[in-house]
């Protein structure tokens, strides 16, 4: 029987080398173009001959565009628009991400703590750049909540710093714990269904719950990566 | 002590950060709750603000998880 960390193993599909560095194509890799293709599909099919009255699956389309741009205008306002293009790709990426791990016998990329890593990353990096380029070294300012004593600076500043440059590693962590522990209690009740023989009834029962439960996680988390991304986005925009 | 049973109470110690973590979810949504039954209105408006509020939590049971599953297993 493997044991429940077996389905993280990331395996080689087809080994490709290039100068000393490992680019093979791997079942993770896989997984995220087939994400990247499934996403790109649903999109572009739905607005193929659009009419001005959608129908089902244009309807589709239109209600993940129409909540992604409420999100992103609510927590940005006007100044965030240009940047919604990037939201809802991140959006789609780690949607796709999640639910495709709820089929059987597939894998989960975002249950890996360097996919994760990179996403949050690069959220928090374009929020970084963004402020330093609006504001210049003003983007400072941020440490420094408003209206906060001249003498209690020395210590809330030090404590902002360490809080903004956690933000990258909680977003990471919240997506990846998140997946990992869900597919692992998935695996650990599969077991337990498998080795109780007859019995093994009370535990199918509850990974059946725990399925329902983990696809409402999926899509939980794609939402909450996407709308902390988009409040770091108004903290570098508008400096609150 | 052996190895192996020093990782099973180590992952036990672990998970007591749970106990926070269920106390801090039922508080959300219990000033939720109280929030839609005073001003049923504003149900859509508060919900989403619930929803970011449970997950950043959950985020917090997730990281004391994460430490127990590397202690059992790694």
């Amino acid at each position: 029987m493997h044991d429940p960390l077996h389905q993280f193993e990331v395996h080689r599909l087809f080994s490709f080398s290039l100068g000393g560095v490992d680019l093979s194509f791997t079942n993770s890799a896989l997984y995220m173009v087939l994400g990247v293709l499934l996403a790109a599909v649903f999109l572009l099919g739905g607005v193929r001959r659009a009419q001005t009255i959608p129908g089902r699956w244009q309807g589709g389309v239109e209600m993940i565009y129409d909540y992604l741009s409420t999100v992103l205008e609510g927590t940005t306002g006007f100044k965030g628009r240009p940047y919604f293009p990037f939201i809802m790709t991140l959006f789609l990426f780690v949607l796709m991400g999640n639910l495709l791990g709820m089929v059987p016998y597939s894998f989960t990329f975002t249950s890996q703590i360097i996919v994760t890593f990179g996403l949050a990353m690069m959220a928090f990096g374009l929020c970084t750049l963004i402020g330093f380029w609006k504001h210049g070294f003003h983007y400072f300012s941020l440490f420094v909540p408003q209206g906060a004593p001249i003498y209690m600076l020395p210590l809330i500043v030090p404590i902002e710093i360490l809080s903004y440059l956690s933000r990258p590693v909680s977003l990471a962590i919240r997506l990846f714990a998140n997946m990992m522990a869900g597919h692992t209690m998935l695996k650990v009740f599969a077991g337990f269904t498998v080795t109780l023989g007859i019995y093994g009834l009370a535990p199918l029962c509850v990974n059946t719950i725990l399925t329902a439960f983990e696809i409402l996680v999926a899509l939980l988390q794609a939402y909450v990566f996407t709308i902390l991304t988009c409040i770091y986005l108004r903290d570098a925009l508008y400096l609150h | 002590m052996d190895v192996e049973a020093a990782r099973m109470v180590g992952a036990g110690l672990a998970v007591f950060a749970l106990a926070g973590v269920g106390l801090g979810i039922g508080l959300i949504f219990s000033a939720l709750i109280n929030a839609v039954g005073r001003n049923p209105a504003a149900k859509e408006q508060l919900f989403p603000i619930g929803i970011l509020g449970f997950a950043l939590t959950e985020a917090v049971a997730l990281f004391a998880l994460l430490i127990a599953f590397l202690i059992l297993f790694k």
